[in-house]
């Protein structure tokens, strides 16, 4: 099924569908929270008060726009094509999470609710999102598997900080997928007073169409600094993909721009056997999981995979339904990039260029690395740097001491 | 026509009311499950529902959600429970109804699950986390396949949504008694009685009422404005015990944990 850019971009339609993928599979108990949120949004999204607002907040807050940097020595190192990196590590907070939480916090204080929660993997999202209640005035509660508290430390001391409760959650693989069942079911009880900042693009609708449109300021952006900087759009888009925030809304504003190919990297762990990945629009099928349907790795019987990431923030079995469409209608390609390469990536930016890459950023970088060497000097690759990766220095030591 | 629909009319002819026990299917395995099955309805339970153990279940509490990890961390495969509830279900003399994710469902196949359904001799499915909205086409298979879908209203349903679930469910309208996630209370919501009544007037098919009932008091003051009673964290609560101590007497204190609700029925 081709691609139609014009009726693509205009999706979900009014039951949260991109094509086959999305919906809404969750308790009755929480339907009418996610109509009154899909109002919300609607009205928000056409006032212009509101839209000014998030506007002056990405200015003077978060310091956007972000830059789009040419990465000349590693270029030279690849020795092909340009990279070009939209630093999204360079925003408040150190990732591309802060341009959702700030979205979603205006449209609880829209809803009159004084309390939210969310749940975090890499801890990006938790403290983007205590950031925001912070700024706001709203209790923030973040759910957090323990094994991510562990390895994202850094980041549970910020949250703390920020005046956020961060509760542990024990079952499970006690990763990111587990945070969020937490969450889901803190919001079941609380939906009436509380809103849930869901961190990507999955999850029931609304989530997904909300997260990608608050996300696609990145791609916007980049589009304008493209023409400005390289004359031109980039010939190829490279993101990395956990739930798929920072590659929809990147990926977003160039789904018309069908010259543009566009290529999504997800965490191929320690290779494709299941349980060493959390690749599932690589590896995986379509299934349900968190409220929509989308590719998901999961067994015969429709029971969660564990999955494996080097990466807290791809360590994920599932992905926003928007990229299962993109992928079904050949519009993005996919592909996993394992742990080794990622810190490979990792290494070789802060070498030739002074930057540290989140590790899930890595996982672009790496691939974009491949690309560029494969392909001439004149092409220019834009790649989402999607954070920065202080959050991940103690824990590539101890994989390295270990 | 439908096992639950017989019963329910049965039930009222009476002016009867059903109790209907929860248990988690393969907790701690399949063997167990089966027994249990047949004592909750050899104790009077109308009808039973068999939770089918799910990875990542949105809905439910720490008592079920363990009991799922138990099975699960078991192995204990859909195939399996599907052959444990054929055996037993022709057996009992209570419709079997299935409490089962749409992950699981889907995954598996819709029509071949219902059609192994249907052969198990179950009456129908539960699926809570596919709201009215999601569920038009699967109502029609099952009508199609002579199962009943169950469908939910909670505290958070506005009415006139309210109308449109029960239009759309069979079997019976299953009403949730608090917004949040399965587990025994102590109290249960002020306004929930009205709120069953209003909704009484709504519809012809029999109103169940599940979510922290787990007491006689419970069962006494929703009986009359229900048409049926669930209880589920309770027992499997009860059965988190069956590693310690021997089947049998759990088993049995489950069985009499059930008379002691079934005796605050009305006669
Ligand atoms: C820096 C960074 N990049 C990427 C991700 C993955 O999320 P998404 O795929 O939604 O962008 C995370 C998640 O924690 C992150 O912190």
């Amino acid at each position: 099924m081709p691609t139609e850019p014009k009726t693509a971009a205009s999706l979900p339609d009014a039951e949260g569908r991109f094509g086959a993928f999305g919906g809404r599979y969750v308790p009755e108990t929480l339907v009418r929270a996610l109509d009154e949120l899909a109002i919300a949004y609607d009205e928000a999204r056409r006032d212009e008060a509101f839209q000014k607002e998030l506007a002056e907040l990405r200015f003077n807050y978060v310091g956007r726009p972000s830059p789009l940097y040419h990465a000349r020595r590693l270029s030279e190192h690849c020795g092909g094509a340009q990279i070009w990196l939209k630093r999204e590590d360079l925003n408040h907070t150190g990732s591309h999470k802060i341009n959702n939480t700030l979205g979603q916090a205006l449209l609880t204080m829209r809803m009159g609710k004084r309390r939210v929660i969310a749940e975090t993997g890499a801890g990006q999202h938790g403290v983007a999102t205590a950031t925001a209640c912070a700024r706001f005035g709203l209790e923030c509660v973040v759910y957090m598997g323990a094994e991510d508290i562990r390895r994202q430390a850094p980041n549970v001391f910020s949250m703390k900080l920020l005046g956020a409760e961060v509760r542990h959650v024990d079952t499970g693989s006690k990763t990111l997928r587990d945070a969020i069942n937490d969450a889901m079911r803190d919001w079941m009880s609380s939906v009436e007073s509380t809103h849930y900042i869901l961190g990507s693009v999955v999850g029931p609708h609304p989530f997904p169409r909300i997260v990608r449109d608050f996300q696609s300021v990145i791609g916007q952006e980049a589009i304008e600094q493209s023409q400005q900087r390289i004359g031109r759009l980039p010939d190829l888009v490279v993101a990395c993909v956990g739930g798929g925030s920072n590659a929809a809304g990147m990926f977003y504003p160039f789904v018309a721009e069908t010259d543009v190919p566009l290529v999504g990297v997800e965490a191929g762990g320690r290779g494709p056997t299941p349980g060493d990945h959390a690749s599932p629009l690589s590896y995986g099928s379509p299934g349900v999981l968190h409220g929509s349907f989308s590719y998901v790795m999961q067994n015969d019987d429709g029971q969660t995979d564990d999955v494996h990431s080097i990466s807290a923030g791809l360590d994920y079995p599932g992905v926003g339904p928007e990229h299962s469409y993109w992928k079904d209608s050949g519009r993005v390609t996919y592909t996993a990039c394992e742990d080794g390469a990622a810190l490979a990536a990792f290494d070789m930016l802060a070498k030739t260029e002074g930057i540290l890459p989140a590790l899930e950023s890595s996982h672009a970088v790496a691939k974009a690395m491949e690309l560029a060497a494969e392909r001439p000097q004149s092409e220019a690759i834009v790649v989402c740097l999607s954070g920065r990766g202080d959050k991940d220095a103690a824990e590539i030591a101890r994989l390295r001491e270990g | 026509m439908p096992a639950i629909d017989d019963l329910f009319r049965d039930l009222r002819a009476k002016q009867r009311k059903a109790l209907m026990p929860f248990v988690t299917a393969g907790d701690p395995n399949p063997e167990f499950t089966e027994r249990l099955i047949g004592e909750v309805v050899g104790r009077g339970a109308s009808l039973c529902e068999i939770g089918i153990p799910y990875s990542d279940p949105i809905a439910d509490g720490p008592v079920i959600q363990a009991s799922y990890v138990r099975a699960l961390g078991a192995g204990v495969r859909l195939n399996e429970i599907l052959a444990m509830l054929g055996r037993v279900a022709p057996k009992v003399a209570a419709p079997l109804v299935t409490m089962v994710s749409y992950a699981i469902v889907y995954r598996h196949g819709v029509q071949k699950y219902l059609d192994e359904a249907r052969q198990a001799g179950l009456a129908g499915l539960i699926v809570p986390d596919l709201p009215v909205d999601e569920a038009a086409r699967l109502a029609e298979q099952c009508r199609a396949a002579d199962l009943s879908l169950v469908q939910l209203v909670t505290p958070t349903t506005p009415r006139e949504r309210a109308v449109r679930i029960a239009a759309a469910s069979s079997g019976f309208l299953y009403y949730v008694s608090v917004a949040g996630i399965t587990g025994e209370r102590t109290e249960l919501p002020a306004d929930l009685v009205d709120n069953v009544a209003w909704l009484r007037e709504q519809t012809e098919l029999p109103i169940c009422i599940g979510f922290g009932i787990s007491r006689p008091e419970h069962v006494r003051l929703l009986s009359p404005v229900a048409d049926g009673l669930i209880v589920g964290s309770a027992i499997v609560r009860r059965v988190a015990e069956a590693a310690e101590k021997p089947a049998d007497q759990v088993i049995a204190e489950v069985g009499d944990y059930v008379a002691s609700l079934l005796a605050a029925l009305p006669a």
